[in-house]
């Protein structure tokens, strides 16, 4: 299958701080590969390397095959990119952006119009076309935005992080066209600090933590990583709020976390797990209101190989 | 310089135009602080007014074309879409020569205003258009230039504008807009000549038929060398910004 993109030690620092140390992965044509850490792990950074927003510090990279130190702009032509941020032009409606971005992007001036009232059908906002961008709510400008990034078509597409800030619905919707595009042929890499995001899209996941590339591997083989460790979930009638904290003393060699008033336990033999939290629940004159033996989900696999607890991706940007 | 280039520059200018035209700090600053000093002047000595006119032409291109960049690059910078602009294949140049570009018309547009009431109110038909051409083209892109240079210095547009009010007056008291370079102070003088604006109001004062400092040749090809000399550095530090 042909490689997308290639990256090959890529490095980038800022005063001597490495952003993203020395990264080694490829993309092949057609999946969905999700880049995928905590906030601050490097993700945007690289985005912006293999786009040709920054140079890099160290390292090399080829996107479509084009190097990105000299050929950047031929690669711009046939990719297309989402910014985190939906920065359209306030003041010219959403058609005349789109209209912008085609000019920029050297479509022919007899398409121009026909592909951006296309793209705005397809995004469901013909309707709002001649309204001006201010006017849009934060579902219809993220979708504006990934509307200009594929008004020429793109081979390739970059998405940072382009469900943050959306509600439920918008969120489902952009995650279905996401589904789409790759179908009609479309290579998507995609940055997300949402796991669940990751497992339903990318047919490929490589795991981001402090620049470094941890792991990369399809969801399931990633899961299969963790599979090895048993997980119990147990939550009890009364509020507990010390039981975690009390249950990680007890289970020496397990990970303890409380998760939404529930507490996790990864690791150790689930027989004695399951008697220790019995006992606990006895002892403390608390309830137990279930117990569930858990699959092992991409969370797990992350928690494994990063060390990390999954709410640091969820906390840090406010979570969905 | 390739046709995708150009292209781009073109559609910047344009877009540009169609955005922030209208944005407050372009019209307060672009049109109604040097409106404000015409009529300030005129109103203050109505019989001499006409000896003013070419300074004042050129104080309004100075203000029109700067304060339009700060408009124009510091909106984007703050928004984050200069960045967007770069995602096209779009070079970082052709960018700034699309906000120049953009900054330089919206000065033709006010200087060109400006010039045909004083013509026609005046009665100042014993105008050179070559000479007023030929001198005000080069400025526009000059000031539109150093505006371009203030504004990637800075992020805000208030930053923007209170930095560039320090070459503005400077250039407005010493490069003869009201008084006669010649009046100055010898070391002033010599210090007038290192500031563009001097040759503008010089070539501007020549085209409406008075007697120049300089040959008005020079005063052209001094404002045309002045333009890669603020864009070249201007190009270096918006690239920095994204190094």
């Amino acid at each position: 299958m042909t490689k997308v993109i290639e990256v090959s030690g890529l490095t980038k620092c800022y005063d001597g701080l490495a952003a993203v140390d020395g990264i080694d992965f490829a993309v092949e044509e057609g999946e969905i590969f999700g880049f995928l850490g905590p906030n601050g792990a490097g993700k945007t950074t690289t985005i912006r390397l293999l786009t040709g927003l920054s140079k890099p510090t160290a390292g090399s990279a080829r996107v479509l095959g084009y190097d990105i130190a000299s050929e950047i702009m031929k690669a711009k032509r046939e990719f297309g990119v989402v910014p985190e941020m939906s920065n359209m032009y306030d003041e010219l409606s959403g058609l005349e952006n789109l209209v912008f971005m085609g000019q920029l992007y050297g479509v022919p001036s007899g398409e121009r119009r026909a592909r951006a009232e296309e793209l705005l059908k397809t995004f469901g906002l013909y309707e709002r076309k001649d309204s001006r961008f201010a006017t849009y709510s934060r579902g219809m400008k993220r979708a504006l935005t990934i509307a200009a990034a594929l008004v020429h078509r793109p081979r390739l597409l970059f998405l940072d992080e382009p469900t943050v800030g959306l509600d439920v619905v918008a969120a489902r919707n952009l995650r279905t066209l996401i589904q789409r595009l790759q179908k009609e042929g479309t290579t998507v890499f995609l940055t997300t600090h949402y796991l669940e995001e990751a497992d339903m899209l990318c047919s490929r996941i490589a795991l981001l933590v402090k620049g470094k590339v941890i792991a990369t591997n399809t969801p399931v083989r990633l899961k299969g990583m963790a599979e090895e460790e048993p997980a119990l979930e147990v939550s009890f009638r009364q509020p507990s709020p010390q039981a975690g904290e009390e249950l990680g003393k007890r289970l020496p060699g397990t990970v303890v976390m409380t998760i939404n008033e529930r507490i996790r336990v990864y690791g150790g033999d689930t027989a004695t797990v399951l008697e220790t939290i019995l006992s606990y629940a006895r002892e403390r004159k608390i309830e137990v209101a279930s117990v569930n033996s858990l699959k092992p989900t991409l969370e797990d696999a992350f928690v494994k190989l990063t060390g990390l607890s999954p709410l640091v991706m969820a906390a840090e940007k406010g979570g969905q | 310089m390739r046709y995708e280039s150009l292209r781009s520059i073109y559609y910047i200018a344009l877009k540009d135009m169609k955005t922030y035209y209208l944005k407050p700090p372009a019209i307060s600053w672009g049109i109604v602080f040097p409106v404000a000093w015409i009529l300030a002047f005129y109103l203050r000595n109505q019989q001499n007014f006409g000896d003013l006119v070419p300074g004042l032409i050129a104080m309004t291109v100075l203000f029109s074309t700067t304060a339009m960049e700060a408009v124009v690059i510091n909106f984007e910078l703050r928004l984050g879409s200069l960045e967007r602009l770069l995602l096209a294949p779009v070079t970082l140049p052709s960018v700034l020569l699309g906000k120049i570009l953009g900054g330089a018309i919206f000065g033709l547009m006010i200087t060109s205003a400006i010039t045909l009431v004083s013509v026609l109110a005046l009665g100042l038909y014993r105008m050179n258009l070559v000479y007023l051409l030929l001198t005000l083209v080069p400025s526009l892109l000059l000031f539109s230039a150093l505006g371009a240079l203030i504004c990637v210095l800075v992020r805000e547009i208030f930053e923007a504008q209170t930095l560039a009010n320090l070459p503005r007056f400077l250039m407005v008291f010493l490069s003869g807009v009201f008084t006669p370079v010649s009046s100055l102070p010898p070391v002033l003088q010599q210090f007038a000549y290192v500031l563009p604006l001097t040759y503008t109001v010089d070539g501007v004062r020549q085209a409406f038929g008075n007697a120049g400092t300089v040959n008005i040749a020079i005063d052209i090809l001094v404002l045309i060398v002045f333009i890669p000399a603020l864009i070249l550095p201007a190009t270096k530090l918006l690239a920095r910004r994204f190094a």
